[in-house]
This record gives C-alpha cells, structure tokens and sequence, in this order.
C-alpha cells in the first residue's frame, strides 16, 4: 500500500494547470469528464486536499487506459464526455435528521419499500440510502455507535474518520485495478462506510440501497468495510432505477477488508432497469467488488441475485491471504429479452490452508446471453488450499445463451480443486406436471426457477430472500410459452 | 361426469388413439387394460391437456364443460388429477412447497381464501396419515432421488391433497411391492365417495383386487376393443391379450 501512495504522490505533485474558474450554480455538474469536473465534485463535498489529489491522479491513470473487450457482451462505444458525473437532489441545506430530508426523496424511497423512518427497527435493518450521487440518510446510527460501530455515508466517513479511509481505500481494489475501478476512484460521488471494531458482532443488518434517479447520470459509489479482528458484519446492497430508453453507467467500487477472524457477508439484489423488450435502454452496471481476507481465519461471503441491468461486468472476489481464510460467493444471475450478463468471481489462495466455495447458477431467457467467468488461483505459498466451483446453467427457450468459462491456475501441488457444471432446460414436463396440479404456468416458471436458485437464495436474509424470489418471477414473466 | 365421443389424437404424424369412446359416472371406478403402447398413456395425457397431442377429432365433456376446451390447469382446477406414469423430478422444491402452491391457486380458482401456514400444515398431516407418507419424504425435493415405489405413494399423497372429482391413475401399481400396493390402494379406497370417480390404467390385475372396479376396458391400438365388469381383468390376467388382438383381427 505504501508503495502506491508513493506512486500516488508522485503523481500528484504536480503543479495543478487548469485553475478552478467554473462556478455551477445549480447542483449538477454538466456533462463530461475533465480535472474542473472532478475538482468541482471534490468541492461540492468540501472533501480534504488529499483525496483531491486521490482522485485526479486516478483521473490521470484512468485517460491512459482502455475499456476492457475480453467479457463476452457487445454495446455501442460509451462516449465519456455525455455523462453527466455528479448529480444531487436538491436540498437546501445538509440533512442533520430525516425531519430535514425533502419528502419527495422520501416518497421515492418508501415507493422501493424502504422506510427511512425508526420503524425499520423492527425489521432490524440500518439503510444508508443513495440517490443519484447522495447519500440522503442513515438510520440506527446512535444503536450502532453504541457498539463503536461506524456506518455512514462515504463522505461523512471522508470528514469525521479521514484516518481510516485514507488507510483502507484503495487497498482492496487500487485505482488502477481496472479502468472502471480507476473511473470510479476519479469520479466517485458518494456510497456508504463500514467499520465494525474489534470482537464486536454487529447486531442487524446493514444495508444500502442505491438508485439512479436523474437522466444521463452516471453513477459512480463506493463503499468500503472494514472489519476489525474478531468482528462479524452482514451487509446488504439493493439497486433500482427507473425506465429511461437511453443507456446508464454504473460503475461502482466495493472494497471488504477483513481482519483476523473477522467474517463478513455482504449480499446484493440487483434490479437496475435492464433495458426494453427490443433491448433499448438500461443501465450498464460495471462494478468492481473485491474482499479481502487480510487477517488468518478471516471469511468473507459473497451473495449476489442479478436480475437487472442491460448489461452486467461484475466479478466479486477474494483474496485469500491469510492463513485459514475463506471466500465464498454464491450466485444468481437471470438474464431475459436482450440482457447481457459476464459475471463470476475470482477467488486468489495465498495463505496456506485457504479455502474457496463458488456457487453460481445462471438462467437465461429469451435473446439474452448469460456467462459465467471465473478463476481460481492457488498461489505458491497455499498449501492445502482448497476450491469448490458449482457452475450452472439453465435455459428458456432457443434464443438465449449460457457460457461458462472457468479459470484454473494451480501453482501448489497440494491443492485440492473441484469443478462441476451442467447445463439444463426447464422440461415441458416439469412444467406440464406443475399446470396439471392447478398451478398455472407462470407460477410454475418462478417455483422451477427458484428451486434451481435454492442453495444461492438460502443465503440470503430471510427479508431479502422473499424480495429476491419475487424478483427472479418478474424477471421472467412472459418467457415461456 | 366425463363423456368420451369417438376421440382421435396423434402426436407428430403418429395417430395414436383412433376413436375412444367411454363414459364414466360419478362413484365409479373404471380400469383401462391393454398391452404396452396400446396408447393407455396417451388417453391420460390427452384428457390431461397436455400440448403435445393433438386431438384430431372427437368430444371429451367434463362435469357439464367441453374439456377440450380448457387449459391444463383449469382442467385441474376444475378437478381432473392425474398421476403419472413417470412422475418427473423438480430439484429444489419441496412437495409441501408445491402443494402449498396447487392447493392455494385451485382455492382462488374457487374463490377460497388462501389457507395460512397452520391450516396447510392440518390438511397435510391428514392426507399424510392417508398414504403412510413420512414428512422427510415431502421435505425433499419433489421426485428428486425417491424410488419408484416413494414417486408413487407420493402422487397419491398430491391427489388425497388436491380432491379431485376424477382422478387418472396411470399404472400407479408399477413398482410397488406389494405392501406399497396396500398402502396405496388402501389410500385411494378411502378417497372414494359418491360424488367422485376414478379411471385406473394398469397393466395387472393385481391392482384391481384392492381397487374393484365397476367396469373394465381394454384399449388397443388406439380404440376401446372389449369392455366388460371385473370378470374381464381376471380372463385377461389368465389368457393373456393375444385372443383379443385375435377377435379384432377377425372382426
Ligand atoms: N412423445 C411421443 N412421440 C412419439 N410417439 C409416442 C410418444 N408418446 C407415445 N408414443 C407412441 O404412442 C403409442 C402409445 O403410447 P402410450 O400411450 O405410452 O402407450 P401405453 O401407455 O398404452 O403403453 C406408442 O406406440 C408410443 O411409442
Ligand atoms: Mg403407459
């Protein structure tokens, strides 16, 4: 980490040439992506100098990278300077309580089934929400301070605990991991902050949700975790955004670091707007989740139901590096009409004894085209490390395509890796045997489906869970028959 | 209850019934025999709805209603059940779930409130004592890695859950031994009353000693060659079909 500060400073350092001349009045920034831009949300945030410096020096790396090719979907070419980066509603003032919040945002929010207000606490859920590139409220904060547990905004985490997120961004996924992590490090507007301190066992579910709201908008959130020795944390990300014919980007960050002993599980249902029937709009959701394992015995799981967005990139990894660590990542990945989705994990063993379990289940419906990609690297030092992948696929209809495209690096010879895949068809039969008990083929469709889904949908919290099978039911609404 | 008028199907260009005729009234039990690929299972599958047959001609009435008309499910609904030759595997779902989703769509079907969790859990245990059914059976997933004998008992379970009026049992005996065939027989026995019916297709007679049936058909190549009471199963049973695939040579 130090060595990339060095990199960082160095690059930093330079004399600033642009001079900050644009003054916005309005609480958007125009369109495009310039060093002004990036000063101006820097500004907008009254962020310190330091993260000033963070973001244009990733701004700089990023005009010298190219967007990948390797997934296997296909889009038109992203013009860079016809989005619009930063994005606030308008507010008057920052929000101290929810009485503050306009209640149209509040309104939106209760549309998505999320109540900012303390009933949530029956429900045992903390939501940090972000529209657009705000994050609006935080509940449960005082129940959680309790326990020394910071949840927050990212940019209230920039000005009351600089300390920490000056030591952890950047140290899962460094800004130049990938060019949509380097665009993200640049342009990030907000997101949320984990810390759960030493031994402590968060008592609820933390959540998030996110949602692009204005038209042309990027959306670019971070959310960082970190999980101190001994600590367990379950974190749970939701996404919405409403129909718009043309396409929206979003590329986020999430980084996990986990310490000695410390577990964290973090699960998402995605439901970005996936695009019309003909596959006119919807949103490109190309995120970078990373976790690592720092500590010895340390776990981190991933869940993750996908069912929206036009096209997804997104591969939740591990990084196993210490001893006894363990990564997990079970997923659901539905795509119908002209959906395309490349997702998977990569799980990396460095500490001995590591162990990785990947679950992934893939369905696919109409034109739509449904892959799976994932790596596992056992690295010199792992011995007796160890890797489960169940990889599968099940198809509806003839249109559709599954892919599967599994990467094996062993460079210990003590590891033990297995594989299995298989690819499968919802049966005429099954379904026939489901209308001949009275149940009608829809409902069919989503019992098949969620079945096959079981062992991912399982590690879902129960609320989750039921929100995830209604989903993956709408998702595919229409895709028989 | 159900009135079959000179029904002709065909799958592909494989004509397979060639004109059924056949009546069954409520109360009755009625069993179709015939040697193998005598189209017994095409008969169930057509009166099932299922898509892949298509009815070339003929009428099927169903409790006052034009059964061809009808989707599947509203034929289930509308209390035609049918266990199946080949019960088929649905990985990751329980029969309870799935029954809890039949009951629940036939229910709004009839306009009934949806049952809630305890009521389910009531009608379960009932049927259950019914069939001989172990709860871990109907916890597993549907049909997934039970033997022939558990796919059976555990279709008669779904038909004690779902009361059809007309139940269609296609070689429900096959696999069983023959405390399995008591249990289950015993199970449809007790189903029966005055205002149901019940066709059973079977290959053996043996079956039809627990579940006496009023009338006995024998299908062959597609059309209904014999019929007869009981007393038919039991001449079949001893000679054989070869004298009735002679008599209709002949005739
Ligand atoms: N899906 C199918 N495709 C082609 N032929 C079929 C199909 N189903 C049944 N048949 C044929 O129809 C005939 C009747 O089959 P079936 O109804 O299963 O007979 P049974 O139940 O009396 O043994 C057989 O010759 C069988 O091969
Ligand atoms: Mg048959």
């Amino acid at each position: 980490m130090s060595k990339d500060n060095q990199v960082l400073e160095e690059l930093t350092s330079k004399e600033y040439e642009h001079g900050w001349t644009t003054n916005f009045e309005t609480d958007s920034a125009p369109k495009g992506l310039n060093e002004d831009i990036i000063r101006f949300i820097s500004a907008k945030k009254s962020e310190p100098e330091w993260l000033l410096e963070w973001r244009l020096s990733a701004f700089r790396q990023w005009t010298k990278m190219k967007e990948p090719t390797w997934p296997n979907v296909t889009y038109p070419p992203i013009n860079y300077q016809d989005i619009i980066y930063y994005s606030a509603p308008k507010q008057k003032a920052t929000p101290k309580n929810l009485e503050d919040v306009d209640p149209e945002l509040i309104k939106t929010f209760e549309k998505l089934g999320i109540s900012l207000t303390e009933q949530k606490r029956l429900t045992g859920v903390a939501v940090d929400a972000v529209i657009d590139s705000v994050s609006v409220a935080t509940t449960f904060k005082e129940t959680l301070g309790e326990l020394g547990i910071i949840f927050c905004s990212f940019s209230e985490a920039v000005l009351k605990h600089p300390d920490l997120v000056k030591k952890y961004m950047g140290s899962v996924v460094p800004v130049n991991d990938n060019y949509f992590a380097a665009l993200n490090s640049a342009v990030f507007t907000d997101g949320s902050f984990c810390y759960i301190p030493k031994g402590v066992r968060c008592p609820m579910e933390l959540s998030t949700y996110f949602r692009i709201n204005a038209a042309n908008t990027g959306q670019f959130e971070r959310t960082l975790i970190v999980a101190d020795e001994g600590s367990y944390v379950s974190y749970l990300e939701g996404c919405t955004a409403p129909m718009r014919d043309e396409n929206q980007l979003h590329a986020a960050v999430v980084e996990i670091y986990a310490m000695k002993d410390a577990q964290v599980k973090y699960s998402t249902v995605q439901n970005w707007y996936p695009g019309d029937k003909e596959g006119k709009g919807g949103i490109y959701n190309f995120v970078t989740k990373r976790g690592l394992c720092f500590g010895d015995g340390s776990k981190i799981s991933w869940t993750q139901v996908e069912t929206g967005s036009a096209i997804t990139w997104k591969y939740p990894s591990c990084i196993l590096k210490g001893d006894n660590s363990m990564g997990e990542f079970y997923s659901v990945a539905v795509t119908n009409n002209y959906q395309q989705a490349d997702t998977g994990t990569k799980m990396i063993h460095i500490g001995k004894n590591t162990k990785s379990r990947i679950v992934s289940k893939g369905i696919s419906a109409g034109h739509s085209q449904n892959s799976y990609r994932g790596q596992v690297h056992i690295m010199k030092r792992a011995e007796g490390a160890r890797n489960f992948s169940q990889c599968d696929s099940l198809l509806m209809g003839d249109k559709c395509g599954a892919h599967t495209f599994p990467y094996i690096d062993v460079e210990n010879n003590s590891a033990k890796i297995e594989h299995e895949a298989t690819t499968s068809k919802i049966g005429e039969d099954q379904i026939f045997y489901c209308l001949q008990r009275g149940i009608d083929e829809e409902s069919a469709v989503a019992l098949i489906v969620n079945g096959y889904a079981k062992e991912v949908l399982n590690q879902l919290p129960m609320e989750f869970a039921v929100e995830a099978q209604k989903l993956l039911a709408l998702t595919l609404e229409g895709s028989v028959g | 209850m159900l009135t079959i008028k000179n029904l002709q199907a065909k799958i592909g260009d494989k004509q397979i019934l060639n004109g059924i005729n056949l009546e069954v009234k409520p109360g009755e039990v009625h069993a179709i025999m015939g040697p193998n690929g005598s189209g017994k299972s095409t008969l169930a599958s057509v009166l099932a709805g299922r898509e892949e047959y298509e009815v070339t001609g003929g009428e099927v009435e169903f409790l006052g209603k034009d059964l061809l008309e009808l989707e599947p499910e509203e034929r289930a609904r509308e209390g035609m059940f049918l266990a199946f030759q080949y019960p088929v595997e649905i990985p990751g779902v329980s029969t309870i779930n799935f029954m809890k989703t039949a009951v629940n769509q036939i229910r709004e079907h009839r306009g009934q409130p949806a049952l809630d969790a305890v009521s389910f859990l009531g009608l379960m245990r009932e049927k259950m004592k019914l069939v001989e059914i172990d709860q871990s059976l109907l916890n597993r997933s549907l049909n997934e890695g039970f033997s022939g004998g558990e796919k059976k008992r555990n279709e008669i379970f779904q038909m004690a859950m779902l009361e059809p009026k007309l139940a269609i049992l296609d070689e429900t005996d096959s696999g069983l031994d023959i405390d399995a065939l008591k249990i289950v027989s015993n199970g449809v026995n007790k189903l029966r009353n005055k205002s149901n019916a019940v066709i059973v297709v079977t290959h053996y007679q043996r079956l039809l000693d627990y579940i006496v049936p009023d009338f006995v058909h024998v299908l062959y190549k597609g059309k209904i060659v014999k019929s007869g009471t009981k007393e038919l199963a039991l001449e079949l049973e001893a000679k054989g079909y070869d004298w009735i695939k002679d008599e209709v040579s002949v005739a």
